[in-house]
């Protein structure tokens, strides 16, 4: 199988000495849903960054489509969504789904019709006029999906994307997400502090312990898919999360999770 | 459309309510109180003033907006283009924005004579120069903060997308300033005005509104200088809105608190 993602030994030291990141080795495979979860200051946002290109390892590399991560970034091969939605204000929606197509050049037509289908997928049409302010966290961070999707990017990179949500909305954007994951057929890497979440959406989870961050355990996820309301009350389901929270604990210092 | 401009005229009532209320109080107090014409003359008074003078005045308010518009142009595109270079190079903003801080804070204004002294007190350019540094600083501050206020993160979503630096320049620092630059207008508008008028007190063309009301008031004068102030005032008023009205058109895509004169 050739990993999407291939992480070699990478390290990450900040300046004045913090080891964020110790030793990582990790491949994801095509139509992966991969999600990294441990303690605040674990490095899993970091480590989510050097897969992206937005920040060095210090050692170590990481392939991405048999690529350099650099050169994954300059083909677009990234969609990235984060905790706040990150929209531009001054942007409609329809033009904020956009923006990645407008700065990959693609001519006003197709730009449309790929935005149409999008705001289809994230259940937001009729919103195209709307500004980001108009609209509720949940819709916005929906929005942000679209963008990331908008492109095809070889890879979604997802940090702690439903974070600011209530818990409500927070699980009916899990099973939208798996919806759009499944349709899309694209490989995810989804940052999280919930386990319930991890869980629900994952077919991996990568458990990681802090000071220095390193993988602890990566637990594959067994539980049936398509995945719905009836997952969350699969024994299974509870085992799997028994089985990350004790890794989280083995892990480091007590820090734990919601 | 129509309710909508109902509406506005609905919210504009009541300060209307109250200027009325104003002017009639103050008409009738004068008269009650036969206050003396120097210390407040009579509203009446002041309308007859400007009627009998209005080719004057408006050829004076005119000279003197144009001293304050040509100095906000010069300050605003000063302040601008500076803020952009600043906002840049991190070391040009270590170096300069103590500075521009401190003097945003001092009363330039105290320097009015002395741009009178660098240019001909009687032509423009020197009121244009102390509008213009009035004008500079708070623009200037402004937009750097402006430029500098981009979430990281939006700075981050522009590098996955793999754009240049002018690029993330023109779609996210533009749009984010905008607002602050704006904000800074506004107050440079009414600086402008001040700036000009105050520079006419330390000596300027009689064509101008400032030597005009110095004038006027120390020759007893007193209906016409309130005249003098009364078109200073619309001017002043008329720049503000103009300024305003422009935000409007520049950000219409910011949510809006409907309050007048903000």
């Amino acid at each position: 199988m050739n990993a999407v993602v291939d992480i070699a030994g990478v390290s990450k030291e900040f300046k004045g000495g913090t080891v964020a990141l110790q030793d990582i080795d990790l491949q994801i495979e095509q139509g992966e849903f991969v999600s990294l979860i441990g303690p605040s200051g674990c490095g899993k946002s970091t480590l989510l960054r050097v897969i992206g290109d937005l920040i060095d390892p210090s050692r170590g590399t990481v392939t991405v489509n048999g690529k350099s991560a650099r050169q994954a970034r300059h083909d677009h091969d990234y969609g990235i969504v984060f905790q706040d939605a990150v929209l531009y204000n001054w942007r409609s929606v329809a033009k904020n789904v956009a923006l990645p197509l407008e700065l990959a050049g693609w001519s006003r037509e197709r730009r449309q019709k790929r935005v149409a289908e999008m705001l289809d997928l994230v259940e937001l049409r009729g919103f195209e006029d709307h500004h980001p302010w108009q609209l509720s966290g949940g819709m916005q961070q929906r929005v942000a999906i679209a963008r990331a999707l908008s492109f095809e990017p070889a890879l979604l990179l997802m940090d702690e994307p439903f974070g600011a949500l209530d818990e409500m909305t927070r699980e009916r954007m899990n099973a939208e997400l798996l919806g759009i994951w499944e349709q899309s057929g694209s490989t995810v890497v989804f940052v999280t502090h919930s386990i319930a979440e991890a869980v629900f959406l994952s077919t991996r989870i990568v458990v990681m312990s802090a000071r220095p961050g390193r993988i602890s355990r990566v637990i594959p996820v067994d539980l049936p898919q398509p995945r719905g309301t009836a997952t969350r009350e699969d024994p299974r389901f509870f085992e799997l999360a028994t089985e990350v929270r004790e890794a989280l604990h083995l892990g480091g210092p007590l820090e734990v999770p919601a | 459309m129509t309710t909508r401009l109902g509406r506005r005229t609905l919210d504009w009532l009541p300060a209307l309510v109250v200027l009325v209320a104003i002017i009639g109080l103050w008409e009738g107090l004068v008269k009650a109180l036969h206050v003396q014409r120097f210390l407040l003359p009579a509203p009446d008074a002041i309308w007859s003033a400007f009627r009998d003078n209005q080719s004057l005045l408006w050829h004076a308010g005119l000279w003197t907006f144009e001293e304050a518009l040509g100095g906000f142009a010069i300050g605003c595109v000063a302040g601008i283009v500076l803020a952009v270079l600043v906002a840049r190079w991190d070391l040009l903003g270590h170096a300069l924005m103590p500075y521009a801080v401190a003097a945003n804070a001092v009363p330039i204004i105290a320097f009015a004579p002395i741009t009178n002294a660098w240019f001909n007190p009687l032509d423009k350019s020197s009121k244009m120069a102390i509008a213009a540094v009035l004008c500079f600083f708070p623009v200037f501050v402004n937009v750097v903060r402006g430029l500098r206020s981009v979430k990281p993160q939006q700075l981050e979503l522009m590098r996955s997308y793999a754009v240049g630096e002018l690029a993330v320049f023109r779609l996210v620092r533009v749009p984010t300033a905008l607002p602050f630059l704006f904000t800074a207008l506004r107050v440079a508008s009414v600086l402008a005005m001040i700036g000009a008028i105050v520079g006419e007190y330390y000596g300027g063309s009689l064509d101008s509104l400032g030597a005009n009301i110095l004038q006027d008031a120390s020759l007893f004068q007193f209906e016409r200088a309130w005249a003098e102030i009364v078109i200073a005032c619309i001017f002043g008023i008329g720049f503000y809105l103009a300024v305003g009205a422009a935000e409007r058109l520049a950000t219409r895509w910011q949510p809006r608190m409907e309050t007048a004169g903000s």
